[in-house]
């Protein structure tokens, strides 16, 4: 071997790793690019709520000034009309009672029928899993007008027990399916090795399943959790009056009087209303993405 | 600790035989080892013991008792499964206890019984760790401290080892066979491979297609295999079957193999072949009875010459292959005297330690 091959031979090598580091970069500094206008686009409609709901009346309605910013000084009287003089507090307590009991619902009904779908293998337990998944893609906008007359039927028209029992239609279909998934990746020689130490269905769902899937559970919760503290189209059906209304259609309702908008306590209702599901995916983000990446649970 | 008894059980899935009418007898405290091919039936019929696969026909009697019909947790045995199958939310202790909380032992019976199985398996100081802060030897020590504390009647095994590295592989065999001295617990092990089911069994079973090809003592498998699956089966290298003819001539019965090379029948084994003479049959014969000349007592007829193909050094002994009527056949020989790939090689065949099996039926003869 000649000594040029091997004097060449490092420079070879540093331009490949110097290539490779430039590569990287590239792609570094490519997402770094579409992340950030992706953030901005996510990030204006909340901005705008902030500074409009900080702003007084008399500011927002100025054609003049700058929207997107607050010149006059900040001021929390949207909150304190709002909260004080609306009946804004009845819609968040009617909210909070619907959402409560509707993931409880929810929760209860999911576990047992993924368990059973996922785990009891039985005669057309496959073409029910799927079944239930297509009554998911049923939209609640076609589904409203044959469920106001069942609501109707039953006298829970204008009540929000109503929401208690409709929304559930949306929520277990989904919330079953994904927990159908995460039980089938639990491997199947954990309930055998259950059955063998003793237990039964009941005591394998709750001491072995329920424990192992909790981060699937915990998934489906937040998922039952936003449909039922967001839903619009039932509740804009099923509910009228205001003592029985919920946060989203209510605080609509409540603050557009004909063609007249207070926009900036609408935004402060929206800024209030998105604090919970804030909160929660906060606390709770870390086992909703272990749900959605299921499977991690190799013994 | 109970007897295990089989009685014509099958097993279909469908239309599916997958275990034919088996029948097989394991008295007490014995460790009897399942062995073959996958998909041979074996993994099927420990779950029928275990109760976790219902059978199609036949029965199973655990300490008498039919069990035909009881689920697993009225059986009386504990299982170790190949990927462990340990609770992962619980701990060690708490895995090793599920069981006996489920039955409703007492507490300190509990804690007796679990340290005791832990100082058995050498895991006491892990009682307090999460199966995934434990190493894969780890994890199997556990979920056998699990089918001990129980006490049961029977331990099921299926395939434990399968999921380990070769060395932890011989390491834990060794700690099974240690455990089963000491509890004494008839055992019924599943396993595919060969080496284990050799080196741990009292009896070990042969499967093959659903049935049960030879159950017999690992030595007595080793030297009179009954079928022609069961000899190429144990043994590794496997067997080398050749197809040969049986030839009288004045001094006495040979096998033929080729033009070039045949070797003589022992006279002590003649008479049970006389039958065969000038018949078609396969001859069996195992690498480590094909060897460089090096007995002084030898017999030169049974030597012969052949040239290697491949030659595989293995540190204390080198495998040596080599065609004859194109049929691959393997030698072991000492490392010292091995030729070279395309040379020659003189090579002599312990003909005292030949099969011969009939090409139809698949019977050693």
């Amino acid at each position: 071997m000649s000594t040029a091959t091997i004097a060449a031979r490092p420079s070879l090598a540093l331009r490949a790793r110097a290539s490779l580091r430039r590569n990287r970069r590239w792609a570094l500094i490519t997402s770094y690019v579409f992340l950030i206008l992706f953030a901005i686009f996510f990030l204006i409609p909340p901005y705008y709520m902030v500074v409009t709901a900080l702003k007084s009346d008399a500011e927002v309605a100025h054609m003049a000034t700058n929207p997107w910013i607050i010149a006059d000084g900040i001021t929390f009287d949207q909150f304190r009309i709002l909260l004080t003089q609306t009946d804004f507090l009845i819609f968040f307590k009617n909210t909070i009672i619907v959402t409560v009991c509707v993931v409880a619902i929810t929760m209860v009904v999911s576990v047992f029928a993924a368990f059973s779908l996922g785990r009891m293998k039985f005669w057309g337990s496959g073409i029910l899993a799927t079944g239930i998944f297509l009554t998911y893609l049923v939209p609640d906008t076609l589904l409203f007008i044959p469920l106001f007359q069942i609501v109707k039927a039953i006298g829970l028209l204008n009540s929000y027990w109503g929401m208690v029992l409709v929304y559930p239609t949306l929520t277990v279909p989904f919330c079953t399916w994904i927990m159908i998934g995460y039980f089938q990746s639990i491997p199947k020689e954990l309930d055998e090795a259950a059955l063998i130490d003793g237990a039964g269905h009941l005591q394998m769902l709750t001491k072995i399943f329920i424990p192992v899937a909790l981060p699937g559970i915990i998934a489906a919760m937040i998922f039952a959790f936003t449909v039922s503290w967001a839903a619009f189209v039932y509740p804009m059906t099923f509910l009228y009056s205001s003592d029985q209304q919920v946060l989203t259609v209510g605080t609509v309702t409540s603050l557009i009087r004909g063609d007249v908008y207070k926009w900036g306590m609408l935004m402060a209702g929206a800024l209030v209303a998105a604090a919970p599901p804030l909160v929660i995916y906060a606390f709770l983000m870390d086992y909703y993405i272990a749900g959605l990446t299921a499977g991690a649970t190799k013994g | 600790m109970a007897e295990v008894l089989l009685r014509n059980v099958v097993k279909r899935f469908d239309d599916v035989e997958v275990v034919r009418k088996i029948s097989l007898d394991i008295p007490d405290n014995e460790f009897v080892v399942l062995v073959g091919p996958s998909g041979c039936g074996k993994s099927t019929t420990l779950r029928m013991i275990a109760g976790l696969e219902e059978i199609s026909a036949g029965d199973i009697f655990i300490g008498g008792e039919v069990v035909n019909d009881l689920p697993p947790k009225d059986r009386d045995i504990a299982m170790v499964f190949q990927n462990y199958a340990l609770y992962p939310h619980m701990s060690v202790f708490e895995n090793m206890s599920f069981g006996l909380k489920l039955r409703k032992f007492p507490k300190d019976e509990i804690k007796k019984r679990v340290d005791k199985a832990a100082r058995i398996l050498d895991i006491t100081e892990l009682l307090g760790r999460k199966p995934k802060a434990l190493s894969g030897g780890q994890r199997q020590r556990v979920a056998m401290g699990r089918a001990i504390v129980r006490n049961p009647k029977v331990f099921l095994f299926d395939e434990p080892l399968s999921n380990l590295d070769a060395k932890l592989r011989v390491q834990m065999r060794t700690e099974i066979k240690r455990v089963h001295q000491m509890v004494k617990t008839t055992t019924v092990y599943v396993t595919h491979d060969q080496v284990e089911a050799m080196t741990l069994a009292d009896r070990v079973v042969v499967m093959n297609g659903g049935v049960i090809e030879q159950i017999a003592t690992p030595q007595d498998l080793y030297h009179h295999p009954k079928t022609r699956f069961v000899a190429g089966f144990i043994g590794s290298p496997a067997m080398n079957f050749m197809r040969c003819r049986i030839e009288q001539n004045g001094v006495g019965q040979r096998v033929r193999i080729s033009d070039a090379i045949s070797l003589p029948i022992p006279a002590l084994q003649a008479p049970r072949f006389q039958s065969l003479t000038g018949k078609e049959v396969v001859f069996g014969l195992r690498p480590e009875h094909i060897t460089e000349p090096r007995r002084s007592d030898r017999d030169p007829n049974s030597e012969f010459a052949v040239t290697l193909d491949v030659v595989e050094p293995m540190g204390m002994e080198t495998m040596v292959y080599f065609t004859v009527e194109g049929q691959e056949i393997c030698a072991r020989v000492d490392p010292g005297s091995s030729s070279g790939p395309g040379e020659q090689m003189r090579l002599y065949a312990d003909m005292n330690q030949m099969h011969l099996i009939d090409p139809q039926t698949n019977a050693v003869l």
